[in-house]
């Protein structure tokens, strides 16, 4: 039918028939509207309640013991004695060393795998490998450290030292900084490397200048979640053979040292009630630490998004 | 079916074509392209979706190279140096220097994330260039026509930008590297009519240093720019599949006024199919 022959007469039908072929039904779609945002709100409540609820719990039984001498002291057989300082301590090098290795190595291999290697078997092999190690049980890893770092490199690795108990942490997370590093650099337009090699770009330059920045915010977060794990994990780093009862400082990366989640730990196992409160306020600590080391990330992003 | 209805002055051939095909894959994309396309001239591709001008114009600067399935068959001369060069030659090609003398606007306009300034000075920088940055950025941004729009926000970002400023941002940084030749797909096709007018008269301008391939679905834009114009379509293959090919390349006055082939009398003249 061409548009000429459309009479009056034909239009009219045909708006009848629109009408009956459509039916909007506006009432029953805000309906489900309301309710999926009901939904939704229900579970960020129950989301937020839970971890509300933990936070008072922690504060109240934590607050009382949380004071300086806690913060300066050793760990110590008497509950009004005991600190946290060599943990807080051990919790810091294992950190910084940590984020010094697996910034780079993470980054780099996701970089390889998304920007070079190409899509051949080989990298889809190596991708799926990597996303398996993701899901691997952190104790694995402490056998891996155990055996890798402890037994056969324990000469230069100090044994059950910080170093050992880094590189241990810094596989853990591996796996999740590079996948997030991976899908970072997939989220990056390709338009904006074609135009970078459309000026006659090598490879290094268009990723250097253009796809790393754009996918920098993106990486960060995913090595904030990946630190965020390794700050809270005890089970690799007891199987390694970190101690619990540190009385002194450690000066290098080399010491025997501890960290707080083993001490929490340390003190929850504990009969007395005394020794419940301070692990409450190691908790209230680590969460210090963590949020801490958290805005700086993302202070670090949100430097970089301006600079741009 | 006529392969080469251009002249064979090679001398004054910028880029020119011999029996090219392109392969995805396994599928024949486009098959059998002549030309030569005229230094200091404006040659424009046209034809229907899906024939192959995206396709041709990206082996020019060698973009192809970045798609995996891609494979080119076939001689490319770009000022009589071949450039999809076979054995023992193709290791020590570089698409890198091709690539600087050879510029590329794309369909979309992709400016980069950053400042304006930025976008222009990227490119020269990373090229080595040792002259004075800023005369550089501002050479190329009244180059592009885009200059008075943009002179007092340099430092903002590109992507601030309407969608008109930001082609002509591009053509800005395209120019920017001092190419030898310019290829535009489709640049005006997200474009409201004045900034395609300014983008024509840009074109009309930089032909007097530039060689400019235009990519167009427009037949009135194709007429009004160009020196020559090739028309391509795509016809069905055995295996069910389409692969296109060039079906005439003439001066545009031959193309639009006097075609050889009736095909190429229906497209232009909108009676196609
Ligand atoms: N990256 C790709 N991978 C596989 N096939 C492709 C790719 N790019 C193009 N093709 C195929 O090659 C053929 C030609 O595509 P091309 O983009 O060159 O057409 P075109 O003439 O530029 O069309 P348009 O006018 O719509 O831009 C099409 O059949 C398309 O499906
Ligand atoms: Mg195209």
């Amino acid at each position: 039918m061409t548009f000429e022959s459309i009479t009056d007469a034909q239009a009219e039908s045909n708006l009848v028939a629109a009408e009956a072929k459509f039916q909007p039904n506006l009432a029953g779609r805000y309906r489900l509207d309301a309710i999926f945002k009901a939904a939704t709100i229900a579970a960020t409540t129950i989301a937020i309640a839970v971890l509300a609820w933990l936070m008072f719990d922690v504060l109240i039984s934590g607050v009382g013991s949380l004071d300086r001498s806690f913060l300066t002291s050793f760990p110590s057989r008497r509950p009004e004695q005991a600190g946290i300082l060599s943990a807080l301590a051990g919790t810091g090098w294992v950190m910084f060393l940590v984020a010094v290795f697996s910034f780079p190595i993470g980054v780099g291999s996701g970089l390889f795998l998304e920007e070079f290697s190409g899509d051949n078997w080989f990298a889809r092999f190596i991708e799926i490998n990597i996303s398996n190690l993701a899901g691997v049980p952190s104790i694995i890893y402490g056998l891996l450290g155990l055996t890798a770092f402890v037994i056969i490199l324990g000469d230069w690795t100090g044994g059950r030292s910080i170093l050992t108990g880094a590189l241990t942490l810094t596989l853990l997370i591996l796996p999740i900084i590079i996948v997030a590093t991976r899908e970072a650099l997939r989220a990056v337009p390709d338009s904006i490397r074609q135009a970078g090699y459309a000026l006659g770009a090598n490879s290094w330059q268009v990723i250097w200048s253009h796809t790393l920045p754009t996918a920098f915010p993106g990486i960060l977060t995913g090595v904030i979640l990946a630190l965020s794990r390794a700050i809270g994990e005890t089970a690799p780093l007891i199987t390694i053979g970190a101690l619990t009862f540190i009385p002194f400082l450690p000066e290098g990366p080399l010491d025997p040292f501890t960290v707080l989640p083993i001490q929490i730990y340390n003190w929850v196992s504990r009969p007395q009630k005394d020794f419940h409160d301070l692990a409450a306020s190691g908790i209230i600590v680590l969460l210090v630490v963590l949020l801490v080391m958290n805005s700086f990330a993302i202070f670090l992003r949100s430097r970089f998004q301006k600079a741009r | 079916m006529l392969q080469d209805t251009s002249s064979p002055a090679v001398s004054s051939a910028a880029i020119s074509v011999e029996k090219l095909n392109v392969y995805y894959g396994s599928n024949l994309a486009v098959r059998d392209v002549y030309l030569d396309i005229p230094r200091n001239q404006i040659a424009a591709f046209i034809g229907p979706s899906g024939c192959g001008k995206s396709t041709v114009l990206r082996c020019f600067n060698r973009m192809n190279d970045l798609i995996a399935s891609a494979r080119v068959e076939g001689t490319i001369r770009f000022e009589g140096m071949d450039i999809y060069p076979t054995g023992e030659a193709a290791k020590n090609f570089d698409p890198v220097e091709l690539r600087r003398r050879i510029g590329m606007v794309f369909q979309k306009p992709n400016p980069f994330p950053k400042s304006i300034y930025e976008n222009i000075a990227w490119g020269a920088r990373i090229n080595g260039y040792r002259g004075d940055m800023d005369e550089l950025v501002e050479r190329s941004l009244r180059g592009a026509a885009i200059w008075d729009e943009v002179k007092d926000k340099l430092k903002e970002s590109g992507l601030a930008l309407s969608g008109g400023q930001q082609q002509r941002l591009c053509i800005a940084r395209a120019i920017a590297i001092e190419p030898e030749v310019i290829l535009m797909d489709e640049p005006c096709a997200a474009l409201d009519p004045i900034s395609t007018l300014k983008i024509e008269e840009l074109m009309a301008q930089l032909k007097e240093k530039f060689t400019i391939v235009i990519v167009t679905h427009n037949m009135q834009q194709a007429s009004r720019v160009s020196d020559r114009t090739a028309f391509y379509n795509a016809e069905a293959t055995d295996a069910g599949g389409k692969v296109g090919y060039l079906v005439e390349y003439d001066d545009t006055e031959v193309i639009f006024g006097n075609p050889k082939e009736e095909y190429t009398r229906d497209y232009v003249s909108g009676r196609f199919g």
